[in-house]
Order: C-alpha cells, then sequence, then structure tokens
C-alpha cells in the first residue's frame, strides 16, 4: 500500500516504484466544482518543487497545480483531455495528473501526512 | 500596526435561509451573500435550466420605479431605446449611456399604467440612482423599490410550471408584465431572463419570496440553480455581463447593441453622446463585440489577449469559459473591425501560448424564447 503526501496547495503524490504520481485533493476537487479542462506538461519536461505543473480549469476559473516535489515528467495522464471530469469522480486514482522520476527524495519529507493533511483543511475553516 | 478598515458586513437576500438549507455554496458577490452553486455543480444546474426549468435568486438585482409627469420621455433623454413606443406593459431592453456614448448600465425597462419598472444591475444601483435623480428632472421621479425580491424562473418547463399557479400565464407575451397572483401573494411577472431560454421573471414582496420559491421548486421540473451556471447560460447566450462585456468605455455600436437604439431614436437623436453614436451606426465603430469559439479544449478566460495570425494584438476577451451545452470552450470579446467577420481566424494567447480560434455568430446556443 502506497502512502499519500499532502502539499498546503491540495496537491497529493505518492510513490510508485521509483517513480512519484501526483494529482489533486478530494478537497481540492470540491472546492473547484467541474473539471471541464487540464492542462499537463510534456514528457520530459522538468518541474521544480513548489512551481506550476500543470493546470486545472472548472467551469467557473483556471487554477494552478503546483509541483509536490522536482523532477522530470515521465508518463502524463493523456485521458484527461477527453475526460476531464475523472478528476472529479476519482482524484486520486484515475484522475492522477502526472508521474515523475524524483531528483530528491527526501523532499517527500516536507510534505504532510494524511493525518496532518487533514487536520490542514479542518483549520482552514 | 496597521489594520485593515472592516469589510462592509454582506447583505442577504430574503432567501438566504433556503440557499443555505439546499447546500448553497454562498460567495459574496457585489456586497451579496449569494449561492453561486448547490450540491449538484454549476454542469447540472447549466444543463437542467435548459432542459427543465431553473430556479434563480436574482433579488441583488436593483428594481426601480420611475413615476411622475412623463417618466417615458424623461428617460428617454438618458437612454437610446424608443420606450414611447411600448405598449402597456410591453418591456424593453435599454442602456443607460454617458456623454461620450459609453454604456453606464444596462437594464430592462418595462411601461407600467402608472409609470416605468426598471431592473438594473446590482453593481451599478447607487451609481444609476444617483445618475437618474441628476438628469431625470422635472418630468419624473425615481425610487428603488427595497421590499421586494426577484426571482426568474428559466427553462422549457418554465411556462407549465408556472401556469399550474397562475391560469393563464403561459400565453403571456415574450418581453410583457402583468400582474399575478402566486401563492395568494401579488407579484409583477414579465415574461423575460438572461438564459436565451423561455421563463420569467418574478418580482415578489420579500415577505412572500420564500414560501413562493419553496412551492416552485416542490414541482420536480424545477432546480435551484446559482451564479456560476447564471454565468455560462448567459454567455451561451451571447448576453452582454455589465462590468464586463460593457462598461462606460463601450458604446452600443462597440457592443454590437445597435439593435437596441430604435429607429425613431437614430432620427431624432436627443440621447447622451447621440453624435459619436450616430456616427459610429454610419461609419462601423474601430472595435466590436464577437463571439469566439477556441479550436482547441482550452477556456479562453476574461483578459485573454487576442492577437492576428501574425500575432498582433487585435483585441481582448471579455467573457470566457465552458459552455456547458456548447460542449467547449467560448468566449466574447472586441476585436478590431477588420477581424470582426464571422470565420475570421484569431488566435487567443493562454498562459503565453497562441491557441487558434475563430470568429462566430452569437449566441452560442439558439435563444428559445416564447413566439407568443
Amino acid at each position: 500500500m502506497s502512502t499519500f503526501r499532502f502539499t498546503r496547495d491540495h496537491e497529493w503524490v505518492r510513490l510508485d516504484g521509483d517513480l512519484a504520481v501526483v494529482g489533486i485533493t478530494d478537497y481540492a476537487q470540491s472546492q473547484l466544482g467541474d473539471v471541464v479542462y487540464v492542462e499537463l506538461p510534456e514528457i520530459g519536461h522538468r518541474v521544480e518543487k513548489g512551481k506550476e505543473a500543470a493546470v486545472v480549469e472548472s467551469v467557473k476559473a483556471a487554477s494552478e497545480v503546483y509541483a509536490p516535489v522536482s523532477g522530470e515528467v515521465t508518463e502524463i495522464n493523456d485521458t484527461l483531455t477527453a475526460e476531464p471530469a475523472k478528476v472529479n469522480a476519482d482524484p486520486m486514482g484515475a484522475g492522477w495528473f502526472i508521474k515523475l522520476r524524483l531528483d530528491d527524495a527526501r523532499e517527500l519529507d516536507d510534505l504532510m501526512d494524511e493525518e496532518g493533511y487533514k487536520r490542514f483543511i479542518e483549520e482552514q475553516h | 500596526m496597521a489594520l485593515a478598515a472592516p469589510a462592509a458586513p454582506l447583505k442577504r437576500t430574503p432567501l438566504h435561509s433556503l440557499h443555505v438549507a439546499r447546500g448553497a455554496k454562498m460567495v459574496p458577490f457585489v456586497g451579496y451573500e449569494m449561492p453561486v452553486q448547490y450540491s449538484s455543480g454549476i454542469l447540472a444546474e447549466h444543463l437542467h435550466t435548459r432542459s427543465q426549468a431553473g430556479l434563480f435568486d436574482v433579488s441583488h438585482m436593483g428594481q426601480l420605479r420611475l413615476a411622475g409627469r412623463d417618466p417615458v420621455k424623461a428617460l428617454e433623454a438618458l437612454v437610446p431605446g424608443d420606450l414611447m413606443a411600448l405598449g402597456p406593459r410591453r418591456m424593453r431592453y435599454t442602456l443607460l449611456l454617458n456623454e461620450a456614448g459609453g454604456i453606464l448600465d444596462d437594464l430592462m425597462a418595462t411601461r407600467l399604467e402608472d409609470g416605468l419598472f426598471l431592473v438594473i444591475n446590482a453593481a451599478r444601483k447607487e451609481a444609476d440612482l444617483a445618475h437618474l435623480r441628476a438628469r431625470l428632472g422635472r418630468d419624473a421621479t425615481v425610487e428603488m423599490i427595497e421590499d421586494r425580491a426577484l426571482l426568474a424562473l428559466q427553462g422549457p418547463a418554465a411556462a407549465t410550471v408556472l401556469s399550474g399557479f397562475c391560469d393563464g400565464i403561459e400565453r403571456l407575451g415574450f418581453m410583457t408584465a402583468t400582474e399575478a397572483l402566486l401563492c395568494g401573494c401579488k407579484c409583477l411577472v414579465t415574461r423575460s431572463g438572461y438564459t436565451g431560454e423561455d421563463g420569467f421573471e418574478i418580482s415578489v414582496p420579500a415577505a412572500s419570496a420564500a414560501a413562493v420559491a419553496e412551492t416552485l421548486l416542490a414541482r420536480p421540473e424545477v432546480r435551484p440553480v446559482g451564479l456560476g451556471a447564471r454565468d455560462s447560460l448567459r454567455l451561451e447566450a451571447g448576453l452582454c455581463l455589465y462590468g464586463h462585456d460593457i462598461d462606460e468605455t463601450t458604446s452600443p455600436v462597440e457592443a454590437a447593441l445597435a439593435w437596441t437604439i430604435g429607429k425613431r431614436r437614430r432620427a431624432e437623436g436627443g440621447f447622451p453622446g447621440t453624435e459619436i453614436v450616430l456616427r459610429q451606426l454610419a461609419e462601423g465603430a474601430p472595435r466590436i463585440r464577437v463571439g469566439i469559439r477556441p479550436d482547441g479544449r482550452a477556456p479562453a478566460r476574461e483578459d485573454t489577449p487576442i492577437v492576428d495570425p501574425a500575432g498582433v494584438t487585435i483585441g481582448r476577451v471579455t467573457s470566457g469559459g465552458f459552455g456547458p451545452s456548447v460542449g467547449g470552450p467560448i468566449a466574447m470579446g472586441y476585436v478590431d473591425r477588420r477581424h470582426a467577420a464571422e470565420g475570421t481566424a484569431l488566435a487567443l494567447l493562454v498562459r503565453g501560448t497562441a491557441r487558434p480560434a475563430r470568429v462566430v455568430r452569437l449566441p452560442f446556443v439558439p435563444h428559445r424564447y416564447y413566439p407568443g
């Protein structure tokens, strides 16, 4: 069972072998509402922790998705182009955004675990 | 240490607790706490309005009563619409103009026995009231109606639903008003709206607004719809949003609203900015509002630069997003008149990338008003 880590900007990351899978949280999708468009980086593109990695758009607005960790994009979830609503339906699973080859696995240590993220969301309210 | 000035408390409409009870996500909107969506979400609310009927709380909008010796003539001095041609209970979409022909507000004017009933934008209430008080002259008085809510029932099932409470209202003509008893309460009902669908707006005493709304919502065809879907519906219908698609810097001709300028008014003039507006009617405006369809799936939001195929900036998007009934991105914006013809290829600079788009005819979704 892989472990999810979370950012304060509501992205999640989990390790899948030596790759990091990245997406947005259930809380994030519920705040965005119906997702109608997802823009993903190209394979081979380098993303930097805390910098824009993708864009997700709801009916109302566009939001940036920040890279939880630095690395090189090795895979993107192409199915989101035709079916952006997957982000709403299964944000932590089929609605993943990108896979990265991590520069430094220690960057994961800075992120919240599930308990910590839950507390963080509660504090926002 | 600097303390932020306390924000003015948000006003609530008479339907506030109804919204909360029905799971609305409430957001601040021009000084009001308003429902942006309910639990089903903007997409579902939008599509439901196009297939059945949506109930909107638009009580934040301003309702004004113009009375006095000759309110029609007095208001005509401030707008380019032919109001004298309005028969009793007929209504018209018109524009308050400044001396440069810029649009101060867009509004609905309904002719009643004892004067005119206006519906104006929420964000323009204070400004419009001051403008009208200063400029209407002795022939008219203006009064803000503070004790009424405003509901909109929109969609193909709206007429059937409303006729269940008020016999015969399904035959009310488009852009016509009538007094009607709803839940035993005297309302002013107009066949109008802001979605491109058939529908009604209902001006109802504040104390009875929640009862009327609950009665309508008890019908299986009707669901509550928030401001999010109201915006996507009006954008698909090609209708302007004040402060975005039109403002004091845009003229009626630039805004592609020349159709609101009556024939008699073109001949006689006598509205603010007559000279510049008539010149633009004759010679064309330097820029014009058009519909835009991006080729791909990326929405282009307000303020997205519009460029020609060579990369030269020719305008900007004033409203843009995703059209749920269109099933793709749609936008409206102003372009240089040389690029305004239907089918013209453009590009939209979304996050620094030029994305191909085309000028298309408005509306994006055909209007389905009551043909009478």
